[in-house]
């Protein structure tokens, strides 16, 4: 026998452990339901694999342990799942937890199950395994997994086993009773242990009150092997505490906040060596276990071998209660245990005693006096608290300082509460002081936790936002780049016409200078005031500033037009062309009303007219070729052209009036008037000739291009009858006419005629041109016809089902269907008509 | 004169020295924001309830770190003003009723068979606690709700509870032992008397 030191503190309550051991242990009858609680100690709660109405043998695996730290439920014994619910459970609340409910069938057959045989053969794990799977969990305490005790060797260096057999809390026997009648599977049991953890050496830890259960052990470890000692230590409670009976056995403490293991030393209970022997050895998993009952309330107190799940009712029972005498219910030693209101309440893995008290065996707690501080409590504090100081913390709930003050390493063994003179419920403030601070963390860990979950969610909905917004952003980029694509033939115009207009507004200021300039040397002449030869130089200098502005704009103009030319961008030169011709006419205006006043600044005009005669044929040069590069292009804009010819011609006749007026009035400049005439003549030449070019190459290219040619044809047409209104109207209005004037109109009503039987004749020509390529290419009428009227059924239907529809998504693509019929009809009937003798 | 100047130059010196020697760790040891905000954000239940009239819990640290009032609260209750009070060094005070009652946990209930799906409650939610989609039915994750009660209000058709948090074995508390409210033996029959005035 080795050494065996002391802790501080401690009690000697009365042991009332007799009663207990006079009879062996017992068996109850089989009650008719078990309550198996789902929870049985710290950790998670298992989760049920079986039915309601399920049939279950005995073992039967009914819960499988969830997490790491959760343990296995097997069926206690075979029966019927009755139902799976709340159910009051062994609990200091006294609230209901769900229990897996078994209506017992009495057969006790067992389900398949066998040892693991050899288990030095096996690997370790394999070993921890299976202990797990049969549900082994601490039966002293807190019901500990016994597995996740058994891995601890992994990762710490394990040199002592404990084996706590000290059952230190009267009225309790259970162990007692274990070690008397099954020292051999308790022995059992440590050698698997032995076997897993591999420790130097092994302790058991036995009070002296257990001389029988000492002496037993003796004589079954008697030649072993194993290097094992059985150290009898001096009863006085708590002794049977992890760490008070650590500190007896190997006067080391356990650092406050650690666990043996950390200090090299595992502690297991006795009745869980049993429970691991009979695991490993028989396969049975842990499915009952010995409990004491006893108390003045019962007749015959005794030990039972329960099955889990057993109603504390049918325990009483078994020992005889007497139900007048019960006053208490006692769940677990008078010390630690707990009071319990339900007599239903069921026995669990940790359920070492049930106390049926008497009235005078357990009186109701006297009333709480205040605290004398005489200092006892800390005396038998087997922590080495201040039990006086954590009173105060708890009570004034200053529950920081009951922390700072180490509360969390009082084991609640309620030594103090037992000596206290003024019965303060001690240990029942530290229980409240303890799960207030509980409560508060887990409070605290929700809230980080939330905090968490918040700044996650805001940040989320940030990140959303800015990707919105980055999809927004390139949405519109998109838009932008799809329209800069559309814009890509004029592309060239864009790139331009800022600097055409400034280039033009610069012109235009130049121009303004210059008049100024001039009116202003006008005046000075007049007046004949001022310096006119500076003025004169001022009116030079704007001259030039004003001919390099336009040069610039005519040299960005003709740049602009040549690609222009080969994109037909004629609108703009057209522009350019008709303000030039404004231009002109405002200046021949002007010439001819100061012609007829006969002012002497006629010269002026005339250089002004000639300037602006210039622009004009500056520009519609330039739209001329534009139209004629676009012309042989094949994307012939004969109508574009047919105005140009024609704006040309009356540009002709009006010079031509001009010319006449200035004939009869017999004015100056009539050489001019005659030249510019003449040029006009040659312009309209040309633009007649262009257009007729034109003409011709789209006449030529109509049997090749349908769709280009009944665009011509309808022109031609158009022009053909606006020609003969026109004519009509000029002899009518000729008829009104005398003398000169009459002249005169019969001469432009000639020229009308002659023109319209030009156009006559050329759309003739393209009528016969058409026809002829119909008939070459061998069109059949009959099939166009057919094919249009299709086209126009299809229009009609879709334009129905249009209207009908009413979803936007079917609306929409029904309209891109409608706009396709109607394009394809259009154009069926206008080959049709091409094609059609008129 | 020159044990003056001496000492004046020794002042003078040593006031240069721990001059850079302040400006260098105000440099180095440079803590961003203010570390108060945090403490107080840590103390405060993270509902997100806005009940104090803050959008949040931070807003609101940083709001009683600016000087407001630490009785804000109602979510926190009584043992947060304490624990502000105890952090910031100021006179714990009672919980203003203007900002609500203190109450009992609670969690939100979605009545499901009523929901029609309209997620309204999802994006009411600040700790995104309710589970659902379109035209689904939601549900409320409980583990994760602060029961801050924000989704009461969107719901269309009524269909969200507050309920209380229910006891179980795993949140149940001890309750505190019953104080006796004397201080000394002859104070008990007074003390009683009080006890009974107060029931």
């Amino acid at each position: 026998m080795g050494k065996v030191f002391a802790f501080h503190g401690g009690i000697h309550p009365p042991e009332n452990k007799k009663q207990s051991t006079r009879q062996p242990i017992g068996r109850v009858p089989l009650p008719r339901m078990l309550y198996v609680p789902l929870q049985q100690h710290i950790g998670m709660a298992a989760s049920p694999l079986v039915e309601v109405g399920e049939k279950v043998l005995k073992g039967q695996l009914i819960a499988e342990p969830v997490g790491r730290i959760s343990a296995a439920l097997h069926a206690p014994t075979s029966g019927t799942i009755r139902s799976i619910g709340p159910h009051p459970v062994p609990h200091a609340s006294g609230l209901d937890s769900d229990c897996i409910c078994i209506e017992t069938d009495g057969e006790e057959r067992w389900a398949e199950h066998q040892g693991l045989g050899d288990y030095t053969q096996l690997e370790r794990s394999q070993v921890i395994e299976h202990i797990r799977q049969c549900g082994i969990a601490g039966m002293g305490g807190a019901g500990f997994p016994t597995d996740v005790k058994l891995h601890l060797g992994d990762d710490h260096i394990v040199n002592t086993l404990i084996i706590n057999a000290a059952e230190c809390e009267p009225y309790i026997t259970a162990d007692d009773m274990l070690m008397r009648e099954r020292a051999e599977e308790i022995l059992g049991g440590i050698r698997v242990l032995n076997y897993l953890l591999k420790p130097s050496h092994i302790m058991i830890g036995i009070e002296d009150n257990k001389a029988h259960a000492i002496h037993t052990l003796e004589k079954v470890l008697k030649g072993c092997e194993l290097n094992l000692d059985i150290r009898v230590v001096p009863t006085k409670y708590p002794s049977g505490g992890e760490r008070q009976l650590i500190k007896l056995l190997t006067d080391i403490e356990v650092p406050s906040g650690k666990i043996p293991a950390d200090i090299g030393i595992v502690c297991q209970n006795v009745g869980t060596m049993s429970a691991v022997y009979r695991a490993v050895h028989k396969g049975e998993p842990l499915i009952s276990r010995v409990v004491t009952v006893t108390g003045d309330a019962v007749a015959q107190p005794q030990n039972f071998d329960t099955l889990i799940g057993t109603p504390f009712a049918d325990l009483l029972d078994a020992a005889h209660v007497y139900e007048n005498k019960l006053y208490r219910l006692v769940m677990g030693g008078p010390m630690m245990g707990v009071t319990v209101e339900h007599d239903q309440i069921p026995v669990i893995k940790t359920t070492n005693c049930i106390i049926a008290a008497s009235q005078d065996e357990m009186p109701p707690a006297q009333q709480e006096q205040p605290c004398i501080r005489c200092g006892m409590c800390e005396q038998v504090c087997p922590a080495e608290l201040l039990p006086q100081q954590l009173y105060w913390f708890a009570k004034g709930k200053e529950f920081d300082k009951a922390k700072h003050h180490n509360l969390f390493d009082c084991i609640e063994c309620g030594a103090c509460a037992y000596v206290c003179p003024s019965s303060i419920p001690l240990v029942q403030y530290y229980r409240f002081a303890k799960s207030e601070i509980r409560t508060e963390e887990a409070e605290q860990r929700k809230a980080d936790h939330a905090r968490q979950r918040f700044e996650a969610r805001q940040a989320r909905l940030e990140r959303e936002k800015e990707e919105k917004e980055a999809r927004r952003k390139a949405r519109a980029e998109e838009a932008a780049k799809a329209q800069k694509a559309r814009k890509t033939p004029e592309a060239e115009a864009t790139a331009q016409a800022p600097d055409l207009a400034s280039l033009k507004t610069a012109a235009a200021v130049a121009r303004t200078k210059l008049k100024k300039a001039q009116k202003a040397l006008d005046a000075a002449r007049e007046s004949g005031e001022g310096d006119i030869s500076e003025l004169e130089a001022a009116v030079a200098t704007a001259q030039a500033n004003a001919d390099k502005a336009q040069q610039a704009l005519e040299q960005a103009d003709t740049a602009a037009a040549k690609p222009a030319a080969a994109e037909v961008d004629t609108k703009q030169l057209k522009t350019a062309a008709a303000v030039a011709r404004t231009k002109l006419k405002k200046a021949q205006k002007a010439l001819d009303a100061a012609r007829e006043s006969g002012e002497v600044d006629l010269a002026t005009l005339e250089a002004d007219v000639n300037t602006a005669q210039a622009a004009a044929d500056k520009a519609q040069q330039a739209l001329e070729q534009a139209q004629a590069g676009a012309a042989p292009a094949g994307d012939a804009d004969v109508k574009q052209l047919k105005t140009a010819a024609a704006v040309a011609r009356t540009k002709l006749k009006k010079a031509r009036d001009a010319l006449k007026n200035a004939e009869s009035k017999g004015l100056d400049g009539l050489d001019k008037l005659r030249a510019t005439v003449e040029a006009l003549e040659t312009k309209a030449d040309a633009a007649d000739k262009a257009y007729q070019n034109a003409e011709k190459a789209a006449g030529g290219s109509a049997p090749g291009e349908p769709k280009a040619a009944p665009v011509d044809m309808k022109a031609l047409k158009q022009q053909v009858s606006i020609m003969r209104t026109k004519l009509k109207k000029a002899e009518a209005a000729l008829e009104g006419l005398e003398g000169e004037e009459r002249t005169q109109a019969e001469q432009a009503l000639q020229e009308l005629r002659q023109r319209h039987e030009e156009a006559d004749k050329a759309f003739k020509a393209a009528e016969q041109a058409q026809i002829d390529a119909a008939a070459a290419k061998g069109v059949d009428l009959k099939q166009l016809k057919i094919d249009a009227a299709m086209a126009r059924a299809a229009v009609t239907k879709l334009e129905r089902s249009l209207s009908k529809t009413e979803e936007a998504d079917a609306r929409a693509s029904l309209e891109s269907e409608l706009v396709a019929a109607k394009r394809k009809a259009d154009a069926l009937n206008e080959t049709l008509k091409q094609h059609e003798p008129a | 004169m020159t044990t003056v100047i001496s000492a004046i130059l020794i002042l003078f010196g040593l006031a240069v020295v721990f001059g850079i020697i302040l400006g260098y760790a105000s440099v180095r040891f440079r803590v961003e924001g203010n570390p108060i905000v945090d403490q107080i954000d840590g103390l405060l239940p993270q509902t997100q309830c806005g009940q104090c009239g803050y959008p949040g819990c931070r807003p609101y640290a940083e709001a009683i770190a600016n000087g407001d009032a630490i009785n804000k609260c109602p979510p926190g209750g009584q043992s947060t003003i304490e624990a502000l009070a105890d952090l910031l060094d100021v006179e714990a005070i009672p919980l203003d009723d203007e900002h609500g009652q203190e109450q009992a946990k609670m969690v939100a209930y979605i009545r499901e068979d009523e929901c029609i799906g309209c997620t309204k409650c999802i994006q009411a939610c600040p700790v995104d606690a309710i589970l659902g989609a379109a035209k689904q039915m939601h549900t409320v994750i409980t583990d994760e709700c602060t029961g801050c009660d924000l989704c009461v209000e969107p719901c269309p058709v009524d269909c969200i509870d507050m309920i209380p948090v229910e006891t179980t074995i795993a949140n149940w508390k001890w309750p505190s032992p019953t104080e006796s409210p004397s201080l000394i033996a002859t104070d008990r029959g007074r003390g009683q008397v009080q006890q009974q005035e107060a029931v």
